[in-house]
């Protein structure tokens, strides 16, 4: 035979092995048996509903030939849950859900893993943050709160409430002292529920909380918003305090503190996974976006819908640990 | 009243046939979730949590409560049987509740067990009916010095209470509180006493320590003794169920102690597990003398006031849930989660604008419990006999479900071997008379106190006066010290009546 | 102490008392060495890290003390013996199959190691036949697996036996 039959009958093979693996692509692998779910978190937080938000929706539409089991793996600030799926190499039934501690953790604390190690899987949302405080005080905007933050006397600085040590909320409570030269007593505590019931009892004077953890304390009046951590005002306009919405609290820019941060709500995989394994989730994905429960979820939480997939996603990971390095690095937060 | 019609409303909410028959499926599955140790309320609630999904939030909160009533009452089972704690909480039942059952009265102990639960529920759900708002006010009051005095309280309601010399107890206690410090130090951030390992990051959970020292560590002493659980002569009557009912009103005062206590652990919220341990010491401290020493052998008294702290604190774990959304308890912060995904709001506003739901909610508890005891009472027989069956049957299979539980803590293979190595510690502890009992409690409730203590500190910078700075705190911290030095104390007091 | 215990003599109570005390003397040397290095004095604003466990450390190396000077105090009662000849190899039947058991489970399984293991030891220390055996170191394993893979969905270790089915 020529060898120019050859090679285009090499060529139309392959051709043809292209098209199958790329055009069907998300039908062509199924996992053969029930996906892990892991949350790097304890349970009942942020992460963990929204985990078993998405297990409970794939269940009830069924979405997925196999069942999503929800496994929380919170030990040592979620290491425990990154280091068992970094440890799970090529297997294609493990998913791991984020937070901000995928780049908190290894930072503070020197545990080997990174993201890099893993597969990203989709974005699925962004949290919010906000600045609260207490209702029965004078501040009603960012500045007059600021100010009294800069005009406290060093032996007692203003005290805000986090969850976590070297987590999100002190990292941006860092960065405000970091842009206005003032300086915060934070206060750890273990869950944003626990945080905003500090607030509310003043035991202590502001907390970052997300919108979600402290939605119920603003409706009863108790708490009061100051500015949200984000380049835009939310968009949403149902009136949820009063005659107040979430849209109606100004941007921490407006009010002169230009900050943003925006938590990950991410999906990553082992790494060593195939192209057309990550397809087939982010089609599942798709598919959870586009029900009725995961838009109340969103509403309920406030949540920058943000999606990502791929290479997009990959970047936005990337600046976002450049970001964490910088801004830990200058509060001291690394680990030696 | 307003409470009383709101509650009848929700009775009618409550007993639709399709909420009864939840009520029951929850049940059960709660008692098999609370005997299986390491498979706990808060995990079972999680598990289950999706398939409630699909019904209405009235319904579903409906099931998953009795879940966790299920797996309040189921904790004690495997706790009096085998010494097994199925739940953290019920580590406090096991002193008294398992030498019951090697005496051959494990019935009574069950009987007595699952009444006095019944009764902390009842005392609790009565609060949240009639006080609802007033004592959700009060759990604000509660910041950090506030938590740590009553951890404080806990310690010191206990201490005092092993035998055997008090060096080893000190040794019990501080290699508990050296075990809780372990992995990852919530207030800064940094990795302690980890060695770089990966199996040592997320520290130890206690249920592992548990499950080895107890469980583990009884069936070789049994081994050791000769092949046999004592408790063969197990009765197998109802009649148990009614002698014990007849025995218990003696001890009213204990009951009526153990619930403030936990009604008040469970709002504050400090949850179950230290109130049934405060629970336990405080009946042992004001016993009479003669019966004293009759604690952690067998005191039928020192099953009732655990169980009824812990399940008043249980129970009322979940006010501070529904009025302030903040969960009281794991399995709180559970079912908090639940109502989200369901489209309530938890917080003040609950009551105003979910009525049918609050009401629908409390009125279970009241049915809940008592289909639950009807339940739990009348599987005592079968329970009672268990022990009946031979040792080397039943003892790889209390191994196997060990196992289990020590695997499903964390999905880590490396607790299985922990709770292993925990057996034989517990193993040589108990022959050469460390108490373990101190050590549990330092394991529970370590890592919580110390946290708190450094939250004060970060709050008063630095300023050990902050845990006399108000009434609440000040009277907590004052009445640990009393506790603390309760038997110089009595000596004075005796001294001045002589004189 | 009868005739019977000196013959099968094992270890003194007294030698178990030094060694555990000793166990826990070198552990709190550890945590209060470990602790040292990440802090232990008490900052500005309140105690570090190490703080607390090194204090804890320090007590418990005071207890572990105590203890040793107490048995060596009481050198001149008699000792007793720490556990039987028979008894120890009583206690080792269960303990050494129960490692083998939790050491096995993580190359072939739960579920077939409990099986191995339940009846094993049932037909070992038991003596039971094969007929009792069967239903049970068979029937738990399954119960459970219905229980946990199934109905919760908390997934177990599983080995090849398992990955064979499909699980």
């Amino acid at each position: 035979m020529p060898n120019i039959y050859k090679t285009v009958a090499y060529a139309l093979t392959v051709g043809a092995a292209v098209i199958a693996l790329t055009a069907p692509a998300a039908a062509q692998w199924k996992p053969t048996k029930p996906v892990e779910f892991v949350v790097p978190a304890g349970t009942g937080g942020g992460a963990d509903q929204m985990a078993r938000t998405i297990q409970g929706i794939v269940e009830k539409h069924k979405l997925m030939s196999e069942s999503l089991v929800v496994v929380n793996k919170s030990g040592a600030a979620g290491a425990e849950g990154f280091l068992a799926v970094k440890g799970a190499n090529r297997d294609p039934h493990k998913i791991i859900i984020t937070l901000s501690n995928l780049f908190t953790t290894p930072l503070a604390t020197n545990v080997p893993f990174n993201w890099k190690d893993l597969t990203p899987l989709a974005m699925l949302a962004l949290d919010e943050f906000i600045l609260w405080v207490n209702a029965e005080t004078p501040y009603k905007t960012a500045q007059e709160y600021l100010a009294a933050v800069k005009a406290a006397p060093a032996t007692s600085p203003m005290k805000m409430a986090g969850t976590g040590s070297k987590q999100e909320d002190q990292i941006i409570t860092a960065q405000i002292e970091q842009a206005l030269g003032v300086k915060f007593t934070y206060v750890p505590f273990r869950g944003g529920g626990d945080v905003a019931v500090q607030l509310v009892g003043k035991h202590v004077d502001s907390t970052v909380n997300n919108p979600i953890e402290a939605v119920a304390q603003w409706r009863a009046g108790s708490l009061r918003p100051l500015c949200v951590f984000d380049s835009k005002r939310l968009p949403y306009n149902d009136k949820i305090a009063g005659t107040m919405s979430w849209g109606d609290i100004p941007t921490c820019r407006e009010q002169g503190l230009a900050i943003e941060y925006l938590m990950l709500r991410g999906l990553f995989m082992a790494p060593g996974v195939t192209q057309e394994q990550v397809a087939y989730y982010v089609g599942v994905m798709q598919k959870v976006r586009e029900t009725q429960e995961w838009k109340d979820l969103m509403a309920n939480g406030a949540f920058n819908q943000t999606f990502m997939t791929g290479d997009a996603y990959r970047k936005w990971v990337a600046d976002a640990e450049t970001m964490h390095r910088a801004v830990m690095d200058k509060a001291g937060f690394l680990a030696k | 009243m307003d409470e009383i019609q709101a509650l009848f409303h929700g009775f009618t909410v409550a007993a639709q046939p399709l909420n009864l028959v939840l009520m029951m499926v929850g049940i059960l599955l709660g008692v098999l979730i609370g005997v299986l140790p390491g498979l706990g309320g808060a995990n079972g609630v999680a598990i289950l949590l999706p398939l409630t999904f699909s019904m209405s939030p009235t319904s579903a909160i409906i099931m998953l409560s009795c879940i966790y009533w299920g797996a309040l009452f189921g904790g004690a089972i495997t706790s009096v049987l085998f010494n097994i704690p199925g739940e953290p909480w019920s580590v406090a039942t096991t002193f008294d509740g398992f030498p019951m059952a090697k005496q051959g009265k494990a019935g009574e102990a069950l009987t007595a067990a699952f009444t006095s639960s019944f009764v902390g529920a009842l005392v609790a759900v009565l609060m949240i009916t009639f006080l609802a708002p007033l004592v959700a006010k009060f759990a604000l009051k509660f910041g950090p010095p506030e938590y740590f005095s009553v951890a404080l309280l806990t310690f010191c309601s206990f201490i005092g209470m092993a035998k055997g010399t008090p060096f080893k107890t000190v040794v019990a206690m501080m290699l508990g509180f050296a075990l809780a410090g372990i992995g990852l130090d919530n207030v800064t951030g940094q990795l302690r006493m980890t060695f770089g390992t990966e199996q040592l990051l997320r520290g130890f959970d206690f249920l592992i320590a548990v499950i080895g020292l107890f469980g583990i560590g009884e069936i070789l002493l049994t081994m050791e003794e000769g092949l046999n659980f004592k408790g063969e002569s197990a009765r197998m009557k109802m009649r148990v169920v009614i002698d014990t009912w007849k025995e218990l009103p003696r001890y009213w005062a204990t009951s009526i102690r153990s619930c403030l206590v936990g009604c008040w652990m469970g709002i504050t919220p400090g949850g179950a597990t230290p109130a049934s341990f405060m629970g336990y010491g405080l009946a042992k401290r004001f016993a009479k003398d003669k019966d004293k020493d009759s604690f952690g052998r067998g005191n039928i008294e020192g099953v009732v006031a655990p169980e009824t702290a812990a399940h008043a604190a249980g129970t009322s774990a979940l006010l501070p849930m529904l009025t302030l959304g903040i969960p009281g308890s794991p399995t709180a912060a559970v079912l908090l989660g639940g109502l989200i995904i369901w489209g309530l709001q938890p917080g003040p506003l609950l009551f105003v604008e979910q009525k049918d739901f609050v009401w629908g909610l409390i009125a279970s508890m009241y049915l809940g419990n008592i289909a639950g005891l009807l339940v739990v009472l009348t599987t005592v027989p079968f329970f009672a006999a268990i022990l009946r069956i031979p040792f080397s049957i039943i003892a790889p299979i209390i191994i196997v479900i060990c196992a289990v539980g020590a695997y499903t803590v964390h999905n880590a293979m490396f607790d299985v071997y922990l709770m292993l190595g925990f057996g034989v510690v517990g193993y040589v502890f108990k022959k050469l008379d460390y108490p373990l009992a101190p050590l549990v409690l330092a394991l529970v409730l370590g890592d919580r106190a110390e946290e708190n203590f450094r939250q004060s500190m970060l709050i008063s910078q630095g300023n050990l006066s902050v845990f006399w700075s108000n009434p609440l705190v000040g009277s907590i911290t004052g009445l640990s010290m009393i506790l603390l030095f309760w038997p110089l104390i009595s000596l004075i007091l005796q001294k001045l009546k002589t004189k | 102490m009868n005739d019977s215990d000196k013959v099968e003599r094992t270890v003194g109570v007294r030698v178990m008392e030094y060694v555990v005390a000793g166990i826990v003397l070198a552990f709190s040397a550890l945590l209060m060495q470990q602790s040292d290095k990440i802090g232990a004095s008490w900052a500005s604003d309140g105690p570090q890290s190490g703080y607390f466990p090194f204090r804890v450390g320090a007590i418990l190396a005071i207890g572990a003390l105590a203890v040793i000077v107490q048995t060596a105090l009481a050198r001149n009662q008699t000792d007793g013996n720490f556990v039987g000849r028979g008894a120890l190899r009583d206690v080792m039947a269960v303990l050494l199959p129960s490692a083998i058991y939790v050491a096995a489970m993580t190359w072939i399984g739960f579920y077939v190691a409990s099986t191995v293991f339940i009846g094993a030891f049932m037909w070992w220390l038991g003596k039971y036949r094969l007929p009792v055996i069967a239903p049970i170191a068979l029937g738990i394993p399954v119960a459970l697996f219905l229980l946990f893979e199934l109905w919760f969905k908390v997934p177990l270790p599983k080995g090849p036996l398992e990955t064979m089915f499909g699980y």
